[in-house]
């Protein structure tokens, strides 16, 4: 089936034609031009400097602005420096990069490429996640493409520049999405994150000056370097400016997904553009970013998606992962699933996070299951305190963010749970 | 000598992209899946021979990851995403009708050795939902009919 969003801009104008994923078909829409412009007519610091002004924010999760994580890298070095590309997108609700490497791949290399240059790396590699076989595939077939149009390797478009792209395949553990457990992986070990400082920018791949970037992160940037900084600001927020690739999926009737501009009313996401929930439901609860973030109930749904105002409602954009559900959803039953999952992928180097998540999801299963005791909320949420800000990586605070946003917006949920000793909620979907 | 020679080229050619050896050790270790279906010890102790270190930190590895293996596998690898976007669009009903169709309960391999059934969390299709992974293939917007189509058609 063809992944063309519903709702197109900038990124995704071309997915519909076929021909985009090719090195034809992308220059014949001026692909590469920008990276030719910026490596031929614009020096390192200029391309910083470009795209600090425009004020991309990641589109990875965090949300940290790239041009100044850009600029960490130091410029005198006595050695190599790295290129990395975080394409291990692993967040339960999250899509986008899959299909920005499927239909765009050239789009993606494009970013690199002025990245790379902006950063002086020599080399840079695509970490895509084990189970993205097309994906990556796509993403082989491009870079291939790009070597032999000179757009790749040692003297890049006839300039003094040199680089090369590595593209290595994940094997099946979401924390290789963390930066630097990423880079763990990346050298052949254990992806367990490790501690910060020194950040990857001091000390990344293999030793060496490094950026993370996301996918969507570099496909932004041939855009800014082509069309400029007061362009891409036409988009999006004051501070959060350019669009995202939102990918809406559960209880609605056009899941799928939808290139908007920061700040796009999430209501306006869920109902006008997805199409609102199947007759004779309403919405119960929104999860706005991907499963880490935490969940929004149906009267907030006029918050603006961008971080300035998410983090007002005590959630954040994330991956831009939106997952509805409806009035039949029994939210315990949302947080056993969850809890689950974080158990499942803690890496287990940090004591709070690998005994914590296992915590969470007992408590919550036998909540569900009606054998919940009326401290157990009390427990839950002094658990989830203990993990937050206590560990080497975020993944304790994904962890713990989701069940405290659960309790918080549907508190009586779980109230209920434990009054009738059994779940409430008979039509809610199974587990 | 369990790995070939044909897989110790490819594994030599991954080597030279790294600026450390060691960072071929995933490539090696999917080369080595491809040939082999999983990694036993003898394997483990010549991949360590090549990366220069113990076998115990290449199965250090295996073991860290889902998707390698240190037991011999099914043919086929079956897995229905049952992450929160899946679950609410049915897919643990489909996981279940699809056990009670093999005959085998998720997590179990078919007699014959054919199907390996399991859940997996997200696999980033989750608009497309409910969907499987059959090996490397995605198989998206499924119903009963059209899953058990795909699993039955597998050699």
């Amino acid at each position: 089936m063809l992944k063309v969003p519903y709702v197109t801009s900038y990124l995704t104008e071309h997915f519909g034609d076929d021909a985009f994923g090719t090195i034809e078909g992308y220059e014949a829409k001026g692909g590469y031009r920008a990276a030719r412009r910026a490596i031929t007519q614009m020096s390192p610091d200029e391309v910083v400097e470009l795209v600090k002004e425009s004020g991309l924010q990641g589109r990875g999760g965090a949300g940290f602005p790239t041009g100044m994580k850009w600029s960490f890298m130091p410029k005198e070095t006595d050695g190599p420096k790295y290129l990395v590309c975080n394409a291990d997108e692993s967040e339960p609700g999250s899509f986008k990069d899959r299909i920005l490497m499927e239909r765009a791949p050239h789009l993606v290399i494009e970013g690199m490429l002025i990245a790379a240059w902006a950063i002086g790396a020599s080399k840079s590699f695509i970490y895509v996640r084990g189970e993205y076989a097309y994906p990556a595939k796509q993403m082989m077939r491009a870079v291939q493409e790009a070597y032999d149009r000179g757009l790749l390797g040692r003297r890049l478009m006839h300039s003094d520049f040199n680089h090369d792209i590595v593209i290595q395949r994940g094997a099946g553990a979401y924390i290789c999405g963390e930066e630097t457990g990423l880079l763990e992986s990346l050298e052949g070990k254990k992806g367990q994150p490790r501690k910060k400082p020194p950040f990857p920018a001091q000390f990344g791949a293999f030793g060496r000056p490094s950026t993370v970037n996301n996918v969507e992160t570099f496909a932004h940037v041939p855009h800014i370097v082509s069309k400029g900084t007061d362009w891409f600001r036409s988009f999006g927020t004051e501070q959060s400016p350019g669009t995202t690739v939102f990918g809406v999926s559960g209880h609605v009737l056009r899941p799928g997904l939808f290139e908007l501009p920061l700040g796009t009313p999430l209501q306006e996401i869920v109902f006008d553009h997805a199409g609102g929930p199947p007759e004779g439901r309403r919405v119960k609860g929104v999860i706005p970013g991907g499963m880490s973030m935490p969940i929004l109930p149906a009267h907030q749904l006029d918050v603006p998606m961008a971080n300035e105002f998410l983090r007002e409602r005590k959630t954040m954009l994330g991956t831009g992962g939106v997952m509805v559900m409806d009035d039949t959803t029994c939210m315990v039953r949302v947080g056993e699933l969850v809890s689950y999952f974080f158990r499942d992928e803690s890496c287990g180097q940090c004591t709070q996070c690998r005994e914590g998540t296992g915590w969470l999801h007992q408590i919550l299963r036998r909540l569900e299951r009606g054998a919940g005791a009326p401290d157990d909320l009390d427990i839950l949420l002094d658990v989830a305190g203990s993990m937050e800000g206590q560990t080497i990586c975020a993944f304790a605070d994904a962890a713990a963010w989701p069940v405290q946003g659960l309790i918080r917006h549907f508190r009586s949920d779980f109230e209920e749970h434990i009054r009738q000793r059994k779940c409430p909620f008979p039509e809610s979907f199974e587990l | 000598m369990v790995i070939s020679e044909l897989t110790r080229g490819q594994i030599a050619d991954e080597i030279t992209k790294y600026p450390l050896k060691r960072g071929a050790l995933l490539p090696a270790l999917h080369w080595v899946h491809a040939e082999l279906g999983h990694v036993t010890h003898e394997c483990a102790a010549e991949l360590g021979e090549i990366f220069g270190i113990r076998p115990v930190e290449v199965m250090e590895v295996v073991s860290f990851y889902n998707m390698f293996y240190d037991s011999p596998q099914p043919r086929h690898h079956v897995r229905v995403c049952t992450n929160l976007p899946c679950s609410l669009r049915g897919a643990r009903t489909l996981l279940s009708r699809l056990e009670s169709h093999l005959g085998v309960k998720a997590g179990e391999v078919t007699p014959d050795g054919r199907v390996g059934l399991g859940h997996e969390e997200c696999l980033g299709a989750c608009a497309y939902a409910p969907m499987m992974r059959v090996d490397d293939v995605y198989y998206e917007d499924l119903d009963f009919e059209a899953a058990t189509r795909i699993l039955d058609s597998l050699d």
